[in-house]
């Protein structure tokens, strides 16, 4: 296998593990977002937070995969990425830490307070990272400045353009009716009438919002400038699979309409992956500085022994990790026994 | 401010954090394997309270351990992106196996343990609790293969055009003697600290004479676990300490103040440092007492750190390769001093247990609850004395901590990292000691009502 193979094959790779992460955590984050409007008590909050109780840890888990994948394969990329998105890395980490341990501490005492605070934690632990991963990746594919030697160079506040911006808009929108869509798929009565009726409220607000981040990318950044008919497929899948979403929770095809944001989530993620290869970040400050699969890998060496090692375990995490949605595949309703 | 110290600081106070949640869930899921296993065998209820008592502290603390853990995978990135470029291809490899091996398992199967009691099969129920200890088991052997491979490089090559660290041989990084001495004795501080928890909450309920049927049981498994991995705490430090000294002579002789090569050695029993941390003012020796320990005979030569030095600024060039004296010889100390105190007292709770809790000796029980903070403080101390002997070194003899910051990072911006963790983790840390304490006090009866096993029609009224 020559290197070129290897470093394509595990930048298809990581791009796997970020849909992978996208689609799954996509929607957990989204039943956070909507866990303090859509539970009226605090049973109701307990029913929806025990809908993704079973699965958001293994989802997470997505991410540090990824992030570790990065790190083996792309050591260049690991590093310059996490070193320049410091603050919003931070903001995130802070984000993920009150998230997990709330839905752990919870309903670990009866107190009112103690739960509003903690159902409020799990709220801002998913609306925080829904945000910002969106702002991250409108970041990748714009460029951000990034000096002969690698390193970012510009601050916090410049990853706070439109363009990202509205990338943060757009996946929160997106995760959030992603969440909605999954929670009426795993709930009953009030709680499904409720998710369903939000999926419809927010999917034609998903669909503008996308729109808009597309058509402003591509009149006020250069990202669209050597556009190919893949990409505009890839956009195009993504865009008529958020309108069919709205179509079929209109109908009460609730499970269609998951499959088809779960595809809008999927195929904006490889739009995004497909215009930045064979770059892994773009420099905005020159095209020769931006990191690309061959200056920012590891070693043929470590590239092999890690394609050993995924070929074998990522299989068999698929198959666990499937198979757990498969116990945990009943609606959570009034005679559930709650966990969380 | 420096923008190095501060992330040194921060990367030491998020490490030591989630290495106080790590080892008791190293150790305390065996604990409920055990006690499952027997219940699906048995059938008996008991040790199905008991797996449930003690899996909910458990899963309190995991909690903690899970969200700490994702700073540490972001933080090498963030923080140290020179470290990350020059030693991704080697480093990167063990933490991509420790996702993928481990996290994984953790994660599904606690879910599946967590939310399956009513819904799985009892074994599948049990398997799943196997997995997460094993996962965690696993998770530790590949963290230490990477911190390992830190504190003595094998089985890479630097590639001179780009200056990067390069793995050459998977098997050498994966069967390290190093890794597996780290794991060892990492582990059995694990089982050690889990234990010493258990033995703690018995300890309290059975000076109060509640559910003592119950907290014998893990009190008398806590003792014989605990006795026996906190020997083998004491032989795999023995061991590391010996090898200590043929691959990180500096580490060694820092750990113990020796200044210049000697033969036969003595050994310093304490010592007062200047402010420097890097000389000493006044010491208590025994003569040839270190060789004695090291070789096991009344000589043998041990290497000082002013040879060592001198040797290093040859190899190396112009520096300073002396780590903080002061912290190592004594975090050692505080170390194996916490180590045979904690072998004394597995002892006396074995005692206890094995003869039947004569009164005489049975009256000392409520004073087991102090037990809990020891193994704490001795894998702290550890911990500190692994990473700081090693310095001025990131990578042991190829990169050092200065080299190894990120760039672009300001002192401010680190600066307030810094005090948003110490802030949230300080909040953090209360909590889990306050739920922790409830839980433990309530004991197994309260279960019922406090937990969350609340009838649904129940909380439904209330709501």
């Amino acid at each position: 296998m020559s290197t070129e193979f290897l470093q394509t094959l595990w930048f298809i790779l990581i791009a796997f593990l970020w849909i992978g992460f996208f689609f799954l955590e996509g929607f957990d984050y989204g039943v956070g977002i909507l866990l303090p409007f859509l539970g009226r008590d605090d049973q109701e909050r307990r029913r929806i937070i025990n809908t993704i109780g079973p699965f958001w840890d293994g989802n997470e888990v997505w991410l540090i995969t990824a992030g570790a994948a990065m790190f083996a394969t792309f050591p260049n990329w690991y590093a310059t990425l996490f070193s320049g998105f410091y603050l919003a890395l931070v903001l995130m980490l802070l984000a993920l830490i009150v998230r997990g341990v709330a839905f752990e501490f919870r309903s670990k005492d009866r107190r009112p307070t103690w739960r509003r605070t903690w159902d409020w934690m799990i709220f801002i632990g998913s609306l925080v990272p829904a945000i910002l991963w969106g702002i991250a990746m409108g970041n990748l594919i714009r460029g951000v400045p990034i000096d002969a030697s690698m390193n970012y160079v510009g601050g916090f506040s410049n990853l706070l353009n439109p363009f990202a911006l509205l990338c943060g808009l757009s996946s929160l929108l997106i995760f959030a009716t992603h969440g909605a869509i999954f929670l009426s798929l795993k709930s009953e009565e009030d709680i499904e009438a409720r998710a369903s009726a939000t999926a419809k409220r927010l999917w034609p607000f998903a669909l503008t919002s996308y729109i808009i981040t597309v058509v402003v990318g591509f009149l006020a950044t250069n990202i669209f400038d050597q556009i190919t008919v893949i990409q505009i497929v890839l956009l195009l899948i993504t865009g008529a699979a958020l309108a069919t979403a709205g179509w079929l929770i209109s109908r009460l095809r609730n499970k269609e309409a998951f499959i088809t944001t779960g595809v809008s989530i999927v195929f904006s993620t490889i739009a995004l992956f497909a215009s930045l290869y064979p770059r892994v970040m773009i420099s905005s400050l020159n095209p020769d500085w931006s990191l690309t699969i061959y200056n920012a890998s590891s070693s043929s060496y470590s590239l092999k022994v890690m394609s050993i090692i995924a070929l074998i375990f990522v299989p068999i995490v698929l198959l666990y990790q499937g198979w757990s949605y498969y116990i945990f595949r009943e609606r959570i309703g009034r005679e559930s026994k709650l966990e969380y | 401010m420096d923008p190095v110290i501060l992330s040194r600081w921060q990367f030491a106070l998020t490490t030591i954090y989630h290495f106080f949640f790590v080892p008791l869930t190293l150790g305390l899921g065996w604990f409920i394997v055990i006690w499952e296993t027997i219940y699906v065998r048995t059938g008996n209820e008991v040790y199905k309270r008991l797996a449930k008592f003690w899996g909910k502290l458990f899963l309190i603390n995991f909690a903690m351990g899970v969200v700490t853990g994702i700073v540490l995978e972001f933080q090498f990135g963030m923080n140290w992106s020179g470290f990350s470029r020059f030693v991704g291809d080697v480093f990167g490899v063990p933490l991509a196996l420790d996702s993928l091996l481990a996290f994984f398992l953790e994660s599904v199967f606690l879910g599946i343990w967590i939310f399956g009691w009513e819904t799985v099969p009892k074994r599948l129920h049990l398997a799943s609790i196997f997995l997460v200890a094993l996962g965690s088991n696993i998770s530790a052997f590949w963290i230490l293969t990477a911190n390992a491979w830190m504190q003595g490089p094998v089985g890479y090559m630097i590639n001179e055009a780009t200056g990067r660290a390069e793995l050459m041989d998977f098997a050498a990084l994966a069967f390290n003697p190093r890794a597996w001495l780290f794991f060892w004795h990492t582990i059995s501080a694990g089982f050690t600290t889990a234990a010493f928890f258990v033995l703690g909450i018995s300890a309290y309920h059975l000076a109060r004479n509640q559910n003592v049927d119950f907290f014998r049981r893990s009190f008398r498994l806590a003792a014989t676990i605990g006795l026996i991995a906190a020997v083998v705490v004491g032989v795999a430090g023995h061991v590391q300490g010996t090898y200590l000294l043929e691959v990180q002579p500096m580490a060694a002789a820092a750990s113990e103040a020796l200044w210049d090569t000697a033969d036969p050695a003595p050994f310093t029993v304490v010592a007062i440092f200047d402010s420097t941390g890097k000389r000493e003012t006044w010491s208590l020796q025994i003569p040839k007492a270190l060789s004695l320990l090291y070789f096991f005979r009344p000589e043998g030569e041990v290497p000082g750190i002013n040879q060592i030095q001198a040797e290093y600024e040859t190899l190396y060039g112009p520096g300073d390769y002396v780590p903080l004296v002061a912290l190592t010889f004594w975090t050692f100390r505080i170390m194996v001093g916490l180590g045979l105190l904690m072998i004394t007292l597995g002892a006396y709770a074995l005692f206890l247990a094995v003869r039947n809790w004569p009164s005489k000796w049975a009256r000392w029980l409520k004073w087991i609850i102090w037990v809990i903070p020891l193994p704490y403080l001795a894998n702290t101390a550890g911990w500190v004395l692994t990473e700081t002997g090693r310095q001025p070194w990131i990578v042991q003899g190829l990169l050092k901590t200065v080299d190894a910051v990120s760039p672009n990072l300001e002192a401010g911006t680190v600066l307030l990292s810094l005090i948003v963790f110490v802030l949230i983790y300080a909040v953090l840390i209360a909590i889990d000691v306050y739920l922790l304490a409830k839980y433990s006090k309530a004991g197994p009866d309260a279960e019922k009502q406090e937990s969350v096993d609340v009838a649904p029609s129940v909380v439904g009224a209330q709501g």
